[in-house]
């Protein structure tokens, strides 16, 4: 029993160390993405957008006999070959559990673990990999932060102000509190064009000891003003948690120039693999939260009278973590950074413009959300006389695979008076043709129902 | 693909039969699908076990409003006892189309209401059915 804690104890600190020396330990580092654009993060760089397009394997195969028109990105995103190399790689070459082996597979395979994770902290500029915590997606993060700390310091009739925007992950858990704990659920309303309104907020702040909202939505693409946000919350006296599914994946993201507490998002939109996800948090804040699962790893010792949590991140990391997923997140942060987050936003700004030009003057059709400056490669609409899962299901025969429905926004759906949705949504990898190819599926959808 | 849009459904969805509400029904049940978000509802008048009169109401998708649209036309006249055996395949044969997973439930929507109504007005439909025949 004794000599377990001390290995324990050694243990942990040798992770301690790991990540930290993590950058400058040339071992086993997956290759370079080869860079599409040359120099990245410049804003006005050609970058080769059909050579981004081959980084996707899956965008050659056809779809019904058609060239696959993928425009469902917002739900998730494809994965570049770099990605499924880092991961395949893994598996193959490295695979070992984490933080418990002292043979050299499993150091590598923690290496490689932690790599990530200094990756995908710098990616958002936070101070410290400490400050990145590996969840399953967005969902999980926002949980976290309802269970570990909400439940901390949340007490009956204190406010969390949401907006009628939120997608369902940023509602329930806060419901779910609400039930249990008697905390008070406020909501930024939405305009006409979709966007928040915050003439109210210093009034719907009073009493407010969070803000969670999203920082872009999933159904109109609306980028939210968090700069304005934030600093008007911390005024307040209230935190606030950006709910970034969005947002990580299309935007250059800085948490330490936004001064968030905490943000949320998840690997498979922004070309990683499912089953991993990010909370970034304020060190200051996460130090001070109770774990959120009990379990290995993040405990540093553990007798049958109780538990001392281990250091930050992994008191947030219960049981073997998805390990190849985190690589391959690490992966795909370097993939998106080679070309540049500032050249994406553009590129899926400039067919946004594209496609409400062609769709927009559309004879009955309908088209929701903020112009163009104001969202991101989000288009959401309707035509007149047929339900959106019939249009989806006409263009998924065209090849297009785009979303019907109420996009997990129910409560928005309702305050914008539609029971359901379409939605085409853009990535990098997404061309001008892919928005023709929209433009007569719509024609077509309108032949078929002849209206 | 597109042949699960022909003639005859676009035709029942422009156009649906027995689309609207009765006055005092005597049986009235709401169903929505949780896929899409789409609520249907259905008034019936009954007679000694028998249907007088069906109504079905609200917005769907040409797959749903078709199939009630359909499946309403057979039950007016209809006993009670002969529409709880009323399979998902019946409603599938009713479209005569390939149906994918993904719209099942639209298709199945008008039955799941069909049944809610049964039950409503005193049916046990575990005695006409096979367990797993899911609407």
């Amino acid at each position: 029993m004794v000599t377990n804690i001390a290995n324990e104890t050694t243990e942990h600190n040798s992770k301690v160390s790991t990540a930290e020396i993590a950058a400058s330990d040339p071992r086993n580092i997956v290759a370079p993405p080869a860079p599409s654009a040359t120099t990245p993060e410049q804003g006005d760089v050609a970058v080769d957008w059909e050579k981004v397009r081959g980084d996707f394997p899956i965008l050659r195969r056809t779809l019904h006999d058609k060239r696959l028109v993928f425009l469902d990105s917002t739900a998730t995103s494809q994965k570049p070959m770099l990605v499924l190399d880092a991961m395949d790689d893994y598996y193959r070459t490295t695979n070992a559990n984490i933080h418990r082996g002292v043979y050299e597979l499993s150091e590598v395979a923690t290496d490689r673990y932690e790599k990530a994770r200094a990756r995908i902290g710098r990616f958002i500029n936070a101070k410290s990999s400490r400050e990145i915590i590996y969840t399953r997606n967005a969902t999980e993060a926002i949980n976290l932060v309802a269970h570990s700390w909400a439940r901390t310091n949340l007490k009956p009739g204190d406010g969390v102000l949401l907006s009628k925007m939120e997608h369902h992950s940023n509602l329930v858990p806060w419901h779910m509190l609400a039930a249990e704990r008697g905390i008070t659920l406020r909501f930024l309303d939405v305009d006409y064009d979709g966007m928040l309104v915050l003439d109210r907020l210093d009034e719907q702040l009073e009493g407010v000891k969070l803000v969670s909202v999203t920082h872009m939505s999933n159904v109109l693409g609306t980028i939210n003003p968090v700069e304005e946000i934030i600093p008007r919350s911390h005024a307040a006296g209230a935190l606030v948690m950006l709910d970034a599914a969005q947002s990580v994946p299309h935007l250059p993201v800085d948490v330490q120039a936004l001064d968030v507490d905490f943000l949320a998002f998840s690997g498979h939109k922004m070309c990683g693999p499912t089953g991993i996800g990010v909370l970034y948090g304020m060190r200051e804040l996460l130090e001070a939260m109770p774990p959120f699962l009990g379990g290995g790893d993040m405990i540093s010792t553990v007798t049958l009278e109780g538990f001392t949590p281990n250091q930050l991140p992994w008191k947030f990391e219960a049981g073997t973590p998805a390990i190849a997923e985190a690589i391959g997140l690490g992966a795909a942060v370097d993939y998106l950074s080679s070309i540049g987050m500032s050249n994406i936003h553009r590129h899926e700004q400039e067919l946004t413009v594209y496609a409400l030009e062609r769709i927009l003057p559309m004879r009955g059709v309908r088209v929701y959300g903020p112009p163009a400056e104001n969202k991101g490669g989000v288009v959401s609409f309707e035509i007149e006389g047929v339900h959106p899962h019939d249009i989806a299901t006409i263009l998924d025969g065209e090849g297009i695979c785009i979303r019907a429905g109420h996009h997990c926004c129910q409560p928005l759906m309702h305050h914008l008076d539609v029971p359901a949705l379409a939605r085409a949504s853009f990535y990098l990898y997404t061309t001008r043709e892919d928005v023709d190819a929209l433009v007569e599926g719509i024609v077509k959808v309108q032949e078929i129902f002849g209206v | 693909m597109d042949s699960i849009y022909r003639d005859e459904i676009i035709e029942h969805y422009k156009h649906p039969r027995n689309f609207g509400t009765l006055d005092e029904p005597d049986v009235h049940v709401e169903a929505n699908n949780p896929l899409c978000g789409d609520k249907l509802s259905m008034d019936l008048k009954l007679h000694d076990g028998v249907v007088q009169d069906v109504r079905f109401h609200g917005r769907g998708c040409a797959i749903s409003q078709a199939s009630a649209s359909m499946l309403t036309e057979q039950m007016v006249g209809a006993r009670l006892e002969d529409l709880a055996r009323t399979t998902r395949d019946d409603v599938l044969d009713n479209l005569g189309i390939e149906v994918s997973y993904a719209r099942i439930k639209c298709a199945t929507l008008s039955l799941g209401l069909l049944r809610l109504a049964l039950v409503e007005a005193g049916l046990s439909l575990s005695d006409y059915l096979k367990e797993d025949d899911e609407a």
